[in-house]
C-alpha cells in the first residue's frame, strides 16, 4: 500500500466540495481513462470580480487522485483567476504533505483541471501539451517521456547526462537498465551507437547521487574562523558558526526542490537538523542528510552524527 | 477491529502445522544436509519427506522429479531457460498475454535477446483458441510456458490437453501452476507435462520456497550452478525449514482440496452472489463456469479499484485490484485488458480470493460493507449521476485534454 501522509487520508476518506457545483460557470475536464484518472473540476467565478465563489469536484480515480482534487478545490476557493492560475501541482503536493512519486501526476492533473476550467470560462482554447509516459525513476518521479524529449533535445548520450538534466537516475540507481535502455534507443535513431560509461565501482558516481553540488570552495572565505588552530579544537561557537556555513551551502539545492533544513541544535558529535518543505517525507531524505553530513565531517575534521528530527518530536 | 483477508492469490497464512514442523530446524536442527555427521543426516531425511509429500501431491511418478527453488519465480525462469539453453538451435517461445510477470516480462526480455515469442489471445471470458496454439506449434518452438490458473480472474486453463498437444509436436511444455496447485487435483504422473512451477506460500507454506517439477528424461540446464544439491540441478545450500514447511504444507493440502472445492467455493459463490445483487453495474470478470474455486474477480464500473481497496481497509477488509494505480503503473491489469474489458470497468476491478479459513460471517461482513463503499465513491465519479452513469448526450463526461 502506498505511504500516503494523514492529510492525504484526511482528503481522501472525507473530501471537501465534492460534487458539482450547481450554478458553475466554468468547467474544466481532464483526465486520462487508460491511466485511470479524470476529473471535473466546476467553478462559480463572480463575473465582475473574478473571484472563485464556490468550486466543486468529480473525480474518477485513486485516493491521491481524489485527495488532489479536493485540496485544490479548498485551495481556489476565494483567489481570482490569475491567482488561482499561479498555483503549481508542488503547490498542490505541499498542501497534502507531499504525494509519493509515482503519484505526483494526481496533483498535475489538479493544475490541469484549474487550467481548462479557467480556459472554459473564458472561452479560450487550451492546448494539449502534456504527455504522460512510464515512471522511470521512482526516487525524483520522472517519466519515460521526459527522459526521451530530453535526450532528444540535448543530444544526450549517457546515463549521467540523463540524471544531469532531469536528476533520473540520481538516487537509488535502480532504473539505469531502463535509461540505458532508453538512451539505446534513442541513439540508433539518430544514427548512433550508445557506448555504457567504463565500469569503476568508485568513479564520480558518489557526488552523482548525492545532488548536493557545491564544492568546499563554495564556502565563503570570510566565515572562516581564522582564531582555530589548524591542530587544535574548535570552539563550540567556531563549530556551531561552520556547521552552520556548511548547511547555508547546501541550502540552494535543496530549495530548488522545494526543502529546505534548518539547524537546530549541536551536542557533542550529534548535529540535529530539520528538514523542511518537500524534503519532509521525501524517499531521498536519508541520502540528503547523509550527504549533510559528509560535508560537515570533511568541514570540521572530524566526526559528526546528522540527526534528524521531526516536526512533532521537536514540538514535545 | 475486523480483519477479514480475502487476498489469498497473493499469499496466504502459513498453517500453524506447518510452522510447527518447521520450528526445530532453526534450532537444534541446523545441520546442512550435505554433511556427513548426524547434525545433517537429520535434516537430509527431513528435506527426503519434504520432497515425498510434494510428490504426491502433484502426482508425480519419482521423488527425484521435484527440485527446491527460493519461490515460483525463479522455478519460471528455470525452465524457460533451460528449455532454451538445452535447445539451442530453438528460437521461438510460446505463452500467453495474461501470464503472471514471472513468465512474461521474462519472455519480453528474451525478445530483446532475438528470440520469438507468440502470446496467445484470450477471448473476452479470458479463453485461449486452441487452434491458434495448434497452429503455432512447430519445429523452432523450445517451450510452451501457459499458466494453469490466472492469478487475477481463477481462469482455469486446459493445460493438460495442451500438453498433449505439444508433446505430439515434439514440443516441452512447462506450466506454471502457482495458483492451480493445491487447489485443482493434478496428476502429473499421467499427464504430458514437462515441467511445472509451484510456490509455498500461495499454499500455507512460508514464502521464499518454491518448486520445480522435472519430467525425467527432460532435457536440462540448471539456472545455478555450484554445488550437487538437488542433485546438482539447483545448487545452493537447501532453505532446509522452509523445504520442510513446504511438505507439510503440501500434505495439508491434499487433505483439504475436497474442502476447497466443496466448502471454500460455496464461500466464493455465495459472496459473489450478495455483491452482484446489492451492487448495480457490477460483474465477473473470467471465465465464471471454469476458474478456480476460492477467487473472485468483480468489476465496479465508473469507479476506481485503488479508492475501492482503501475505503475497504478502513473496515479491515483486505483485497487486491487490477487498477493501474494499485500497480504503480500507467495501465490498469494487463488480464483485463487482454480480455478487452472497458478502462471505466477494468480500473474497477477486485479480487477477492479465499483460503481455508474464510468464514461465512466473514463472506456475510463483506456482503454488507462492500455496497455502500461503492456508492459513496460513484458519488463522487464524474461518469455516475443518481442512481446510473451519465447518459443524456452532450452531458457525458469525455475529457479530450491530458
Amino acid at each position: 500500500m502506498w505511504d500516503y501522509s494523514e492529510k492525504v487520508k484526511e482528503h481522501f476518506y472525507n473530501p471537501k466540495n465534492a460534487g458539482a457545483v450547481t450554478d458553475a460557470n466554468a468547467i474544466g475536464d481532464v483526465g486520462s481513462l487508460s491511466c485511470g484518472d479524470a476529473l471535473r473540476l466546476t467553478l462559480k467565478v463572480d463575473p465582475a470580480t473574478d473571484v472563485i465563489l464556490d468550486a466543486g469536484f468529480q473525480t474518477f480515480g485513486c485516493g491521491s487522485a481524489i485527495a488532489s482534487s479536493s485540496a485544490l478545490t479548498e485551495m481556489v476557493k476565494g483567489l481570482t483567476l490569475d491567482d488561482a492560475l499561479k498555483i503549481s501541482n508542488q503547490d498542490i503536493a505541499d498542501y497534502l504533505d507531499g504525494l509519493p512519486p509515482e503519484k505526483m501526476h494526481c496533483s498535475v492533473m489538479g493544475k490541469e483541471a484549474l487550467q481548462a476550467a479557467v480556459a472554459n470560462y473564458r472561452g479560450e482554447e487550451l492546448e494539449d501539451d502534456h504527455e504522460e509516459g512510464a515512471l522511470v525513476c521512482k526516487c525524483f518521479a520522472v517519466d519515460e517521456v521526459m527522459v526521451r524529449d530530453t535526450i532528444r533535445a540535448n543530444r544526450l548520450s549517457s546515463v549521467e547526462d540523463v540524471t544531469n538534466y532531469t536528476k533520473a537516475g540520481g538516487g537509488c540507481s535502480a532504473c539505469h537498465e531502463r535509461i540505458e535502455q532508453l538512451l539505446d534507443e534513442e541513439l540508433t535513431a539518430r544514427g548512433e551507437v550508445f557506448a555504457p560509461a567504463p565500469i569503476k565501482a568508485k568513479s564520480g558516481k558518489k557526488s552523482q547521487i548525492v545532488t548536493l553540488e557545491s564544492p568546499k570552495s563554495a564556502v565563503p572565505a570570510e566565515v572562516e574562523t581564522p582564531a582555530a588552530p589548524a591542530t587544535g579544537k574548535l570552539t563550540n561557537l567556531q563549530r556551531i558558526r561552520r556547521i552552520e556555513t556548511v548547511l547555508e551551502s547546501i541550502r540552494p539545492t535543496l530549495q530548488r526542490d522545494h526543502g529546505d533544513v534548518e539547524l537546530l541544535d549541536v551536542e557533542g558529535k550529534n548535529v540535529y537538523v530539520k528538514l523542511t518543505g518537500a524534503c519532509t517525507g521525501c524517499q531521498m531524505a536519508s541520502m540528503t542528510l547523509g550527504g549533510i553530513q559528509q560535508r560537515l565531517i570533511e568541514e570540521l575534521g572530524e566526526f559528526v552524527k546528522v540527526i534528524p528530527v521531526s516536526a512533532q518530536a521537536h514540538a514535545l | 477491529m475486523v480483519n477479514v483477508y480475502l487476498d489469498n492469490n497473493a499469499t496466504t497464512r502459513v498453517d500453524d502445522e506447518v510452522v510447527q514442523a518447521m520450528l526445530p530446524f532453526f534450532t537444534e536442527q541446523f545441520g546442512n544436509p550435505s554433511s556427513l555427521h548426524s547434525f545433517g543426516n537429520q535434516v537430509g531425511l527431513a528435506l527426503k519427506n519434504a520432497r515425498k509429500s510434494v510428490q504426491n501431491l502433484l502426482g508425480a511418478e519419482h521423488d527425484s522429479e521435484i527440485v527446491f527453488t527460493s519461490c515460483g519465480t525463479e522455478a519460471d525462469s528455470t525452465a524457460i531457460f533451460s528449455a532454451l539453453k538445452a535447445q539451442p538451435e530453438r528460437k521461438t517461445i510460446i505463452t500467453t498475454v495474461v501470464e503472471h510477470p514471472a513468465v512474461l516480462t521474462l519472455c519480453d526480455h528474451l525478445v530483446s535477446e532475438g528470440y520469438t515469442v507468440h502470446k496467445l489471445t484470450v477471448d473476452k471470458r479470458g479463453r485461449l483458441d486452441l487452434k491458434q496454439y495448434a497452429d503455432l506449434l512447430g519445429d523452432d518452438v523450445a517451450i510452451v510456458s501457459v499458466m494453469w490458473a490466472n492469478n487475477e480472474t481463477g481462469t482455469l486453463f486446459p493445460i493438460e490437453e495442451m500438453a498433449r498437444m505439444a508433446d505430439e509436436a515434439g514440443v516441452m511444455f512447462h506450466t506454471d501452476a502457482v495458483q492451480a496447485v493445491g487447489k485443482v487435483p493434478i496428476d502429473l504422473k499421467n499427464s504430458s507435462i514437462h515441467m511445472l512451477s509451484l510456490s509455498g506460500h500461495k499454499l500455507h507454506a512460508p514464502k521464499g520456497v518454491g518448486v520445480l517439477y522435472l519430467r525425467r528424461g527432460t532435457r536440462f540446464r540448471p539456472l545455478l550452478r555450484g554445488g550437487h544439491q538437488e542433485r546438482g540441478r539447483r545448487a545452493g545450500t537447501e532453505n532446509a525449514a522452509s523445504i520442510v514447511g513446504m511438505g507439510v504444507a503440501a500434505d495439508r493440502a491434499l487433505m483439504f482440496m475436497e474442502h476447497e472445492n466443496t466448502e471454500v467455493k460455496r464461500l466464493r459463490d455465495r459472496l459473489e452472489a450478495g455483491i452482484l445483487a446489492a451492487v448495480p453495474h457490477s460483474f465477473v470478470t473470467g471465465d465464471p463456469e471454469n476458474r478456480l474455486p476460492n477467487t473472485a474477480n468483480i468489476a465496479f464500473e465508473f469507479i476506481e479499484g485503488e479508492a475501492i481497496l482503501l475505503l475497504m481497509n478502513k473496515v479491515g477488509i483486505a483485497a487486491s485490484s487490477g487498477s493501474a494505480c494499485t500497480s504503480g503503473s500507467l495501465e490498469p491489469s494487463h488480464v483485463m485488458r487482454a480480455m478487452d474489458i472497458p478502462y471505466t470497468a477494468a480500473h474497477g476491478t477486485v479480487r477477492f480470493s479465499l483460503s481455508r479459513y474464510t468464514t461465512e460471517e466473514e463472506i456475510d461482513y463483506v456482503i454488507r460493507e462492500v455496497p455502500p463503499i461503492v456508492a459513496q465513491l460513484r458519488k463522487l465519479s464524474p461518469y455516475w449521476s443518481g442512481n446510473g452513469p451519465v447518459q443524456d448526450s452532450g452531458k457525458e463526461f469525455a475529457p479530450v485534454y491530458a
